[in-house]
């Protein structure tokens, strides 16, 4: 009987000293984006706030890198994030949205619609950029089984180590320094940048084979704003400032006819370029498709003054909670301006 | 359903409990739905012709052993009443019979195989004979389809020679010839001796379970972290002969014979693996080929259930064939020694021809196949000169060096035949052969040669770590495998080496996402 139990023990034993190592080999094969496509942190990073916020940003990287939160704070008080990742598809932001409801209750949200433009699933490595860092819950399966690309597969998902086990052999200190705890990268979902490198030209944009936005992206957005209804939410859709990629008169007309069939504010911020401001000389970080800190903060003071315009949002300022967390990130966020 | 695939983990994750958790009556049942689960993947149509292979294998089975019963009870009928002559006459006539049942499933089923095999270059010629536009790209050859048909005619023929009586239970013969561990590469198998272990009753044993999963382990680690990794250089080796000639053919060679190795002998641990954790004992397709001092030793070492079907239902029916005794008996005007001989030869250039034929669809496979069988005879007519060697130069047989050299020699002797397996054309191949003694390159190995083969210095790494572990598992496998002194073993130590042979899969596996591997290089035959 004794004997037994051994068994039985060692055999416990071993299957989870088995467990323990996939599990750091896992840990420790995961890409960490900290010093290379860094946007691959951002979905995980929002996991990290603690106070609620009220304004929400979804998309791709047009969010993440031309609304400033710091700016919406510093001068209007909105206490805002930016659940933006790279090439972030229509249903990955349905599912950030519905991942981030489950914690957060935002008044408004704002989606950038320059994504609207793919109807299916675009490229793996940037599924994996959006959809890794998710917690685990329905949006997180909802987001896996939409956005894959042929070739890919659900389980890998789930034990991540099966997708990324090749790098094994270019595993550098960072993967070692960053096993446990990894450093943030961005201030409330921004990404800073300050390079300054103008456009040089405007290309010519092809024509277009279908004038029209495809139509299961504008299903993906009729469920966007059900899903904000259903939760009392303002859904306000966005073009980001850009040169390139072009972004064509047929889709805008597209989304104007949903923002007004819907009676939601939808802003074209291409077209409001002379009253935001910006100066594709000094404001664009990688000749006009985004834009620099400079170019940020220019929209995001705009961007403030018409949210208060036009919904009922709190001065978070006055709020010790919020005063305490938003002048530390502040304070960091103009640090890191100073030395970048 | 490939052995590399998740769903191939899920099919035998669901299928070992389940196939312990039920009655054995139902056994049967458990089985053969995995069977038709695993090969639907395959397609509708693969399936269709499985099912039908296993129907008319049935029934063609079933009407040779009906003759049987028929020619018994006649002459046990007919005991008293007939004469020795009669009794001859009724049994040639129903041998006859039997012979035409034979004949007909013979070539209905190989006609299959054949046309699956060739349609498309058949199709090809007739459209550059007859000026026609057909689609010969249609005509595929499923999955496992010559493995299948292979050990079903063995079956029928075995019947037919009366070894043992045509099986009663449809299930069964569908079960045999379904059976989804050996049924995409193999090993060929018999049905008596697979029927023996199949149709037993299975009681869990803890001992088979991790036999089985030991050799599964071991067979995945050998084809995710040494032949599909070692593929990837071989391919780049042989797509750009032009470039890759002299030094690189040789490396290549040597490769390819570690890569053929690692995935064909994988794919059987894992078939065998998966068989001994049912309870089912599948015949073993390897004794440690790469120690073979001779061609002919390696034959009788690798793929072996393949050398010994031919062996049985080709060399030696051919060997005593009436047509083939009467050319033998009129050839003796030439001298015993020749009339001697031809049999043998035209049996073996007609084995090696099929050997080759059943490879693979090019006059490559044909050249390799008839190759191998001039090494074979030129070694049995050298052998009174080796014989006479040894007599001279007595201890050298025995001698560590000696017979190091004799394995060595082996392995670059049947690694140079293997050229033909590789690349596209027979005028390619001997070309690239010829670039190893003419051309001399090889310092580019190491400045920037072996880095350009799509393998990283880790890759490389991985895979000669490998390679040394695979021989060194093979070195401790002499005199019988290692499983049962293995399991002999503390559980702490069985359990790390489980633990570690798992964890080294996951990690250093090749496999994933942007990686083309998975098939494993006998499927395609």
């Amino acid at each position: 009987m004794k004997a037994v139990w051994k068994k039985w023990i060692v055999a416990g034993i071993a299957a989870l000293l088995t467990v323990g190592l996939l599990w750091a080999a896992q840990r420790l094969v995961m890409p960490k984006y900290q010093s290379s496509s860094i946007e691959g942190s951002l979905t995980e990073e929002y996991y990290r706030e603690t106070l609620n916020h009220d304004v929400l940003f979804i998309g791709d990287c047009e969010v993440f890198s031309n609304f400033s939160p710091m700016t919406l704070y510093r001068e209007y008080g909105i206490a805002s994030y930016i659940r933006g990742s790279a090439q972030q598809l229509v249903w990955q932001s349905y599912a950030l949205l519905e991942d981030a409801l489950v914690t957060d209750s935002p008044s408004v949200v704002v989606f950038n619609v320059l994504a609207l433009k793919y109807g299916e699933p675009q490229s793996e490595a940037y599924n994996r950029m959006t959809i890794d860092g998710m917690r685990w819950g329905k949006a997180k399966i909802d987001a896996i089984q939409s956005s894959m690309t042929d070739g890919e597969e659900a389980i890998t998902y789930v034990f991540p180590l099966l997708r990324f086990h090749d790098r094994w052999s270019e595993l550098t200190v960072e993967d070692f320094r960053c096993f446990f705890e990894k450093e943030p990268v961005s201030f409330s979902g921004y990404l800073l940048r300050t390079e300054v490198r103008p456009v040089t030209q405007t290309p010519t944009p092809a024509p277009l084979t279908d004038p029209h936005l495809p139509q299961t992206s504008m299903e993906w957005l009729e469920k966007l704003y059900t899903l904000c209804e259903s939760h009392g939410i303002e859904l306000v859709l966005v073009k980001s400032p850009s040169i390139v990629p072009h972004w064509y008169d047929e889709w805008d007309a597209d989304i104007v006819a949903f923002a007004n069939s819907h009676g939601i504010w939808y802003t074209n911020t291409i077209a409001q370029n002379d009253e935001i401001g910006i100066d594709y000389e000094t404001d664009t970080c990688d000749m006009g498709q985004h834009l620099n800190v400079a170019g940020a903060e220019k929209l995001s003071s705009w961007f403030g003054a018409e949210l208060l315009r036009r919904y009922d949002l709190p001065d978070r300022r006055t709020d010790d909670a919020y005063t305490a967390v938003w002048t530390e990130q502040i304070e960091q966020y103009e640090r890191a301006k100073a030395t970048e | 359903m490939l052995f590399t695939s998740w769903g191939f983990a899920l099919l035998i994750a669901v299928l070992i409990p389940l196939y312990y958790a039920v009655p054995q009556k139902c056994k049967t049942a458990v089985l053969l739905l995995a069977n038709l689960v695993f090969y639907a993947f395959a397609g509708v149509f693969a399936l269709l012709l499985l099912l039908g292979t296993a129907a008319s294998v049935y029934c063609f089975a079933r009407w040779i052993g009906w003759l049987w019963t028929q020619q018994k009870d006649s002459l046990a009928a007919h005991r008293e009443d007939w004469d020795k002559a009669q009794k001859k006459s009724f049994r040639e006539r129903m041998e006859k019979k039997r012979r035409l049942a034979l004949a007909l499933c013979l070539v209905l089923h190989f006609g299959i195989l054949f046309g699956m095999k060739y349609g498309a270059g058949i199709v090809g010629l007739a459209n550059g004979l007859f000026g026609t536009t057909w689609d010969g790209t249609k005509i595929v050859l499923f999955m496992g389809c010559s493995f299948y048909t292979f050990s079903a005619m063995g079956y029928v023929i075995d019947v037919q020679r009366g070894k043992y009586p045509a099986e009663r239970n449809p299930f069964r013969v569908l079960l045999f010839t379904s059976f989804f561990p050996i049924l995409v590469q193999g090993p060929i198998s018999r049905f008596d001796r697979l029927g023996e272990t199949l149709f037993a009753p299975h009681r869990f044993s803890r001992e088979n379970l991790e036999a089985g999963l030991l050799r599964v382990l071991w067979g995945y680690w050998k084809k995710l972290i040494v032949a599909d990794r070692l593929l990837v250089a071989v391919k780049q080796l042989i797509r750009y002969p032009e470039t890759y000639n002299g030094a690189f053919v040789f490396l290549g060679m040597l490769l390819y014979a570690a890569t053929l190795y690692a995935d064909f002998t994988g794919g059987i641990d894992i078939t065998i693996g998966i068989g001994r954790m049912l309870g089912i004992r599948i015949d073993e397709n390897f004794i440690r080929p790469y120690f073979s001092k001779s061609i002919g030793e390696y034959w009788r070492r690798w793929h072996i259930t393949l050398g010994a079907w031919f062996k049985e239902y080709l060399y030696y029916p051919i060997s005593v064939s009436k047509p083939l005794r009467r050319l033998t008996k009129a050839a003796r005007k030439l001298g015993d020694g020749f009339a001697r001989r031809l049999p043998v030869y035209i049996a073996t250039f007609a084995v090696w021809a099929v050997t080759g034929m059943w490879h693979g669809n090019s006059w490559n496979f044909l050249v390799w196949g008839l190759s191998n069988g001039v090494i074979l005879l030129a070694s049995e007519e050298l052998s009174p000169l080796y014989a006479r060697f040894h007599g001279r130069f007595r201890g050298w047989k025995d001698a560590w060096a000696y017979r190091a050299f004799t394995v060595i020699r082996t392995v670059l002797l049947l690694s140079c035949l293997r050229m033909f397996d590789c690349y596209a054309t027979v005028p390619e191949t001997l070309r690239a052969f010829g670039s190893m003694f003419t051309v001399w390159n090889l310092p580019m190995l190491w400045n920037g040669g072996i880095a350009s083969l799509g393998l990283s210095f880790g890759d490389w790494i991985a895979a000669g770590v490998g390679v040394v572990l695979m021989f060194a598992v093979s070195l401790q496998q002499r005199p019988a495998l290692l499983t049962p002194r293995f399991l002999q073993k503390p559980l702490a130590v069985r359990l790390a080496v489980y633990g570690t042979l798992l964890i080294t899969i996951l990690v250093l596996g090749y496999y994933g996402f942007g990686f083309d591997a998975g098939q494993f290089i006998y499927n395609r035959f």
